[in-house]
Order: C-alpha cells, then structure tokens, then sequence
C-alpha cells in the first residue's frame, strides 16, 4: 500500500472538510473494498477521511412501513436485525449471503452503494423495493443513483447518510453466488411493492444492477414463478467472464427469477 | 503517522506508526505477536482473523488508526496460562491442523462463531459460518468436528468422544 493519511470524521460537515483538504482523499466506510483496493495498489488516496464514526450514519429503524438504515451500518447489524427480519427477511438473508462473516463485521451499506460493484448485492435490494438513497446533498432514486459498473450519481464530497425501503407486500432474494470470491455471479430480488411487482438482477448486467420489466408485467397479471421463467433476456447485456458466459448468465436470470418469486410466495 | 493506541490480550500498547499500517503489520511486525498470520493478499483467507472489540475481522483489511482505542485478542490472547481455550483444545483432540497455518484465524473464527449462536451449532451452520476461512490441507471435516465440540463444551453441554 502507498502512504496514506488516516483521519476520523466527527460529523458530516468535519468529513466534507476534511475530504475538500485532501489533495486527492477518498471516504473510507469498512474498508472491505476500499483497502483492499489501496493494498493492491489500484488505489493510492492521499487521504481517507473515515465515516463510521460518524453518529447519526449508525442505525436501523423500522417504522410506519418503512425500513431506514444509517450508511455506516455493517452487513452483519442488517443481517442480524430482529427488527428488519420481522417485516422483510429477504433483505436481512441478502446481507447475511455478503462475504463472509468477516466482512461482514466491517463492510457497510454506504460502502457498497457507492462502490457499485455490478456482482454486489445491495443494488438489488435497493433497485427492486425503489429505496431512497439519501445523502449529505439530497436523495435518490434507484434509476437515477445507479449510473454504470462501478458509477453513481455522487460527487467526490458526497456522502450517503442513508437508505429508505418503504416495506413491500412480499419479496424474496436468490443468489447465485461465485464460491471462490461469493459475491453473486447472479441474484434476482422480486418484490411485490405498491407500485407493483419489480425485479431487479445483479451480477450479470453488463451496465450493473438492472430491472427486468418483461417480467414485471408478467408478474402483474399473475403473480407465479411459471410467469417468469419463461422469460428471457438478451445475452447482449449480460457480463461474460471466466466464471460465466454470457448466454450462462441470461439463463440463470430466468432461473433465479422464478426461484426469487416462489421464496417471496 | 498516527499514535495508536490498543488493548491487545489485556494489555495496553502505544506505537507511533504510519497511518497505511495494517492491524496484522501492527501485531505482527510492532509487537511481535506472529500467531496471527497472512495468507493472502486478497481479503479472502481469513489467516489474519483477530477479534476487534469480540468482532471477527480480517487484520490484513483494517488500518491500525482505524481501531484506535478499540479492545484486540489474537490467538496469544486465548489461553489462560498454561490451560488451552476450548476451542484450542479441541481443534488439538480433533486433529483440526496439519500443516497449522490457518489454525490461529480458523480458531479465533469459531469462538466468534459460538459467540453468536448461543441456541446452539449444527454442521451445516459451522460450514456455511467457515466460508472466509480457507484451509489447503485438512479438508475442513476435522475442523468442523472440533467446533461443533468446542461448542459444546464452551455451553456446557456434553462433547462428543473424539474418535
Ligand atoms: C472477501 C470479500 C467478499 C465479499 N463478498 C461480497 C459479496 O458477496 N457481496 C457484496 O455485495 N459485497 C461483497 N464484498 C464487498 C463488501 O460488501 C464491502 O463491504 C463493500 O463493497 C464496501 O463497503 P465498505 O463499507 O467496506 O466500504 P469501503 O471499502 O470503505 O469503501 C468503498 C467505496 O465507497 C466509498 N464510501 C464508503 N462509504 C461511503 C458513504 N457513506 N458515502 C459515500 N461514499 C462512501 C469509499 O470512498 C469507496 O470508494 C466482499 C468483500 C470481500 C473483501
Ligand atoms: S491474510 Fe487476511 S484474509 Fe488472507
Ligand atoms: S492446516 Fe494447513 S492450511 Fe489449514
């Protein structure tokens, strides 16, 4: 790893300042991405200005059909969220299928948004249940925060504060996951949400997470996995790698949608 | 730099050190506590796993500044004198180890593991718990039967007879 500066965030404002000081800073969430970047050397920040200190980006709330996670929240608190699993167990399976328990005691939600990871699972849960993604300059929808592989709408300065998951009817999570490095080589998140049924997939699209609206309307007149198999998606968007072509990645999409919907029931 | 300050085993130690220093460079190369070990360089092998504040974390993945202040037991930290842990004695009963170098992680893993099912372990749950933890020699199956009887014995329970 090249030299760094360390510093600690006290509050949102402290991070901004101290990132606008930096000569080239970088926020530092778990690191779990982040210094494993920095210790292969494809990232050399001069800075990383740390938000997990920061209070009010510390937290799970359940309330009034929504759920609100702070960003600096690890994968193992949402994964072990009495709360969250009471009113959407799909999300706290998601955060318990990230990594390994390791990880998942440093890794946050902040972290993985704004990394955007195409194989990554959050931008699933985040894209198919419409969350809002909140930040120290304003919030998002899903749509307009996922910009690309590894792109989204925030600014260098920008910090995720939060995330609102307005609760759905009943949603379910399938992933299949690449079990050398266990990200998802491809995962469906169906939900039922009040704006209707929505699927987002990760792992395969070759722009990251993306919607499959084919089988959202299929979903809407009959709410089956036998909807969705049948359904395909073209290969032209689909990633293709050493660990999976992408004919093999359109077809686990089908797959995985008709097993996400019968876990949803 | 960064003056760190940490509670390791109990003890409480003070380095000056440069702010890019990894938790495990920090235990390894400023305490010379070398039990916790590195495996890889890729986050994934889990041979650096130390406790932070009771939390499992992978030591290669966290800078030293950033657990300033914070509680750190490493393997040396787990026995109490010349009396094994469980989970050591066990991983030792069952022939948990060959070649031993992702013992200290694999061990410091399962008390966590316990740590966090106190309704008790089966053998799929300690399987699915290991996946950050790579192993090259024994196969997994040895260490799988010394947790589920460390797991025992720390919730006092009867352990199963070594075979
Ligand atoms: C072995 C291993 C396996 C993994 N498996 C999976 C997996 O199966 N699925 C999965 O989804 N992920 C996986 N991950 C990634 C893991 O989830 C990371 O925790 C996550 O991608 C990054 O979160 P972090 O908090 O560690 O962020 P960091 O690594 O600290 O930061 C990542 C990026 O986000 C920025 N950032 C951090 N917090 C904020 C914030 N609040 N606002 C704005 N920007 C911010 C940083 O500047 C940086 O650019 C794995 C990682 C490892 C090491
Ligand atoms: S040395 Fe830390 S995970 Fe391999
Ligand atoms: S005993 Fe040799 S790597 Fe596990």
């Amino acid at each position: 790893m090249y030299a760094t500066n360390y510093q600690r965030a006290t509050s949102l404002d402290d991070a901004v300042a101290k990132l606008n000081a930096a000569e080239d800073g970088k926020f530092l969430g778990g690191g779990q991405t982040l210094l494993a970047t920095m210790k292969q050397r494809l990232a050399a920040p001069s800075a990383v200005v740390d938000l997990t200190k920061i209070p009010e980006l510390k937290g799970i709330g359940v309330d009034g059909g929504t759920i609100t996670i702070g960003a600096a929240t690890t994968h193992a608190a949402v994964a072990g969220s009495k709360e969250i699993a009471a009113v959407l167990p799909a999300l706290t399976g998601l955060a318990g299928s990230i990594g390994d328990p390791a990880v998942r005691n440093m890794g946050t939600i902040g972290g993985s948004l704004a990394n955007n990871d195409p194989a990554a699972d959050y931008p699933a849960a985040v894209m198919a249940l419409n969350a809002t993604i909140h930040t120290s300059k304003g919030s998002y929808s899903p749509e307009e925060f996922f910009t690309g592989l590894f792109e989204t709408a925030l600014d260098e300065d920008e910090i995720i504060t939060k995330v609102v998951f307005p609760v759905p009817q009943k949603a379910g999570y399938e992933k299949f996951r690449n079990p050398a490095s266990r990200y998802a080589l491809c995962a469906v998140f169906a939900a039922l949400t009040s704006d209707g049924p929505r699927i987002a997939v990760t792992g395969s699209g070759n722009e990251g997470v993306f919607r499959v609206s084919e089988m959202e309307s299929a979903l809407g007149s009959n709410w089956s996995a036998d909807a969705v198999t049948g359904v395909t998606v073209s290969p032209d968007q689909m990633l293709s790698d050493m660990h999976g072509s992408a004919e093999y990645r359109a077809s686990l999409v089908s797959v995985l949608a008709g097993r996400a919907v019968k876990k949803a029931g | 730099m960064s003056e760190v300050t940490l509670t390791v085993n109990g003890r409480e130690v003070k380095r000056d050190v440069e702010d890019r220093t990894l938790l495990v460079t920090f235990l390894r190369e400023h305490l010379g506590l070398t039990g916790t070990h590195v495996g890889c360089d890729t986050s994934q092998c889990g041979a650096c796993t130390v406790h932070i504040d009771g939390n499992a974390v992978k030591s290669c993945t966290v800078l030293a500044a950033q657990v300033d202040g914070s509680s750190v037991t490493t393997i040396e930290g787990l026995a109490d004198g010349d009396t094994l842990h469980p989970m050591q004695a066990a991983f030792r009963e069952h022939h948990g180890l060959q070649c031993g170098f992702c013992t200290p992680g694999m061990i410091m893993m399962a008390v966590e593991i316990v740590k966090r099912h106190p309704q008790g372990l089966d053998e799929k749950t300690i399987r699915k718990e290991l996946e950050g933890n790579i192993c090259r020699c024994t196969g997994y199956h040895n260490i799988v039967k010394a947790i589920d009887t460390a797991a025992k014995t720390m919730q006092g329970q009867p352990a199963m007879a070594a075979e």
